[in-house]
């Protein structure tokens, strides 16, 4: 119970000094979590790391997160701080669309570079004032955002060696069998809304029956 | 003329130009498929740009797309040089978010199992660092040993690297009659010997110590700029220690100590990694001695698997091993950040589930990520063979870089 009102205190002291650019904050779990205005991100790190109370020298880690159905403000990035001298995290989040892009954190902490870089590669988050934003962790030439969720699991390339041409060629993912999810959400409950075939007796629910879901194709119909 | 002829020669003789090489990414120091490609003066690096992702599997969406349960072998492919580490950290998000805690005898055979990696881990890293700056012999010794400590693996779990044996709620398995004797014997017999034979070639050796001494200094101040963690922050002298500041299951009842280097180069690094293997030791014998009996798996059916025997005479029992293997189980929305102590430093893993059976977002942060990232700082003006010597120092693994 202490350490939550530990963080309590924290996080009240933090929305004193970080004035406008705090959103909102929640402890959940123990952890804490400050949501920022997006264009106050650099203030609000530069603050969090400079402040006696906070001195959260150290950025752990930055990471987006994509969540398709706030669209357009669909994309989340996730900030981690650490604090030595007080042995504490906080957790910082913004939100952003496909188009707007964040200030870089590159001039408060060093270690952002790359995490950035990864951002942007997986998710198409754009930063702005980053020294090098290149791609990190796909192959050269690589097209898209893979960690997106409108991104599918297959991809829509692949690659293997042409003999003939001698060298590596892409084209498009060919698979010899549709490629399948199966999120097995409870087999039983699922089978109440759908109109199973020859099932006519089944008494049809009061909200109808359930459109069956056709799993997205990816791939072989590109 | 010849006079004209002849300056222009010599000018063209000593003047020395700048010259892009690439380093990788099949090179025996790289440690795996490192791709550098560095701005060099002569012999001096001016610019190293490490091109990552060589080895990118694309982990976090596979796991997207996998059930709890599926997702942790995923996880022993990342470091795989110490594969139980990260499978903690995932376990302890997922406990988090789940609200349980394993039972006790489950908490010592975790922490166990991860000091036993990261004695595996550091015998590698260590062995193979003397190995860039011209020392065969410890890799030809340490392995043997390493293999020993993989064998414990292997009786644990079936596994010498991928593991898969921490889930969320415990272990998968206790451990087989025999093991905790023979772990005891080999912590007591076995391993010492060989870290004071490592000791013995190394500590003290003029070569090893001219290419390390000095060698990759990194300030404290850059060290936590850089995101730095594990032997790469005590190395540089910043007391910091997960194990010890935000400690996880029996972390907190286990007595030892943790090295803080005072210099900053890669002497400091190798000291700081002799020494956590010694300590490591000390927590083995621990869990060994203070093994608690009981179950090492939670009571709790929608989580565990239940034992084989139960499910050949229970219906309830099949039931719910179906429903798991199928479906897994359901996670309560939320998201939490849980880090452990790494033998290459903090291993993070960002978790957000959104109340179904699979993870909404896994993000993993590596240590080896952000340590490479100080690459071309740590090299700025120095010889392309210190540039060897500090990739060895950090202790990269690929696996868990790219992911």
């Amino acid at each position: 119970m202490s350490e939550d009102e530990a963080l309590k205190d924290l996080a009240e002291h933090v929305e004193e000094i970080l004035e406008d650019a705090l959103e909102s904050y929640e402890i959940v779990r123990g952890e804490l979590t400050l949501n920022i205005k997006a264009p106050e991100i650099v203030k609000a790190l530069q603050v969090l790391r400079d402040d006696p109370e906070c001195q959260f020298k150290q950025l752990v880690d930055v990471c987006g997160a994509d969540y398709p159905d706030r669209y357009p403000q669909r994309f989340d990035v996730v900030y981690h701080l650490l604090s030595l001298s007080m042995n504490n995290r906080v957790r910082v989040k913004i939100k952003t669309d496909e188009n707007t892009p964040v200030d870089s954190v590159t001039g408060v902490f060093k270690s952002a570079g790359w995490f950035e870089r990864e951002a942007w590669d997986l998710y198409g988050i754009y930063f702005t004032g980053h020294p090098d934003l290149r791609r990190i962790l796909t192959d050269y030439g690589f097209e898209g955002h893979p960690l997106r969720k409108d991104f599918p699991l297959t991809g829509y390339v692949e690659l293997r060696y042409d003999t003939e041409q001698r060298r590596v060629v892409y084209e498009p993912v060919s698979l010899p069998q549709d490629f399948r999810v199966f999120d097995n959400l409870s087999p039983w409950e699922g089978m109440t809304d759908i109109q199973l075939p020859g099932d006519e007796k089944a008494v049809k629910p009061a909200f109808g029956w359930e459109e069956t879901e056709k799993v997205p194709q990816t791939g072989s119909k590109k | 003329m010849a006079d004209a002829a002849q300056t222009i020669e010599i000018s063209e003789e000593t003047h020395i130009k700048p010259y892009t090489m690439n380093f990788g990414p099949q090179h025996p120091a790289a440690h795996g498929v490192l791709r550098l490609v560095l701005e060099m003066e002569g012999e001096i690096v001016e610019r190293a740009d490490p091109h990552i992702g060589l080895l990118h599997r694309g982990t976090e969406k596979l796991i997207e797309y996998k059930t709890y349960m599926q997702a942790t072998p995923y996880f022993d492919r990342l470091d795989y040089v110490a594969p139980m580490n990260q499978e903690h950290a995932f376990a302890l998000a997922t406990e988090k978010l789940l609200g349980i805690t394993p039972p006790p005898r489950a908490q010592y055979v975790r922490v166990l199992f991860c000091e036993l990696g990261r004695i595996l881990n550091h015998i590698l890293n260590i062995t193979t660092f003397a190995l860039d700056v011209g020392a065969i012999t410890p890799a030809l010794w340490g392995f043997e040993e390493r293999e020993k400590g993989m064998e414990f693996y292997d009786r644990v779990c079936g596994a010498r690297l991928h593991a898969n044996y921490f889930r969320p709620g415990g272990v998968s398995q206790d451990l087989p009659a025999g093991l905790a004797e023979d772990m005891l014997e080999w912590t007591e017999n076995s391993v010492p010997k060989v870290i004071d034979d490592l000791d013995n070639l190394l500590t003290h050796n003029r070569i090893f110590k001219q290419r390390t001494v000095d060698i990759g200094l990194v300030s404290k101040e850059e060290a936590l700029e850089w995101g730095f963690s594990g032997p790469m922050l005590r190395g540089s002298g910043v007391p910091w220690d997960l194990r010890k500041s935000q400690p996880y299951d029996v972390y907190e009842k286990m007595d030892f100590d943790v090295p803080v280097g005072k210099t900053g180069d890669c002497y400091a690094r190798y000291l700081i990694r002799m020494e956590e293997m010694r300590q490591s030791l000390k927590i083995m014998k621990q869990c060994l001695n203070e093994l608690p009996d009981g179950p090492v798996m939670v009571d709790d059916r929608k989580v565990a698997p239940p034992p084989r025997a139960e499910m050949k005479a229970s219906m309830e029992a099949l039931i719910h091993h179906f429903k798991l293997f199928t479906e897994g189980y359901h996670v309560p929305e939320g998201e939490t950040y849980c880090a452990v102590e790494a033998p290459k430093g903090e291993f993070g893993v960002y978790l957000v589930s959104d109340g179904t059976n699979r993870p909404y977002r896994c993000h993993i942060r590596a240590p080896g990520f952000a340590h490479l990232q100080g690459l071309d700082f740590m090299s700025k003006g120095a010889f392309l063979a210190d540039l060897v010597a500090n990739i060895g120092s950090m202790d990269v693994v690929f696996g868990e870089i790219d992911r």
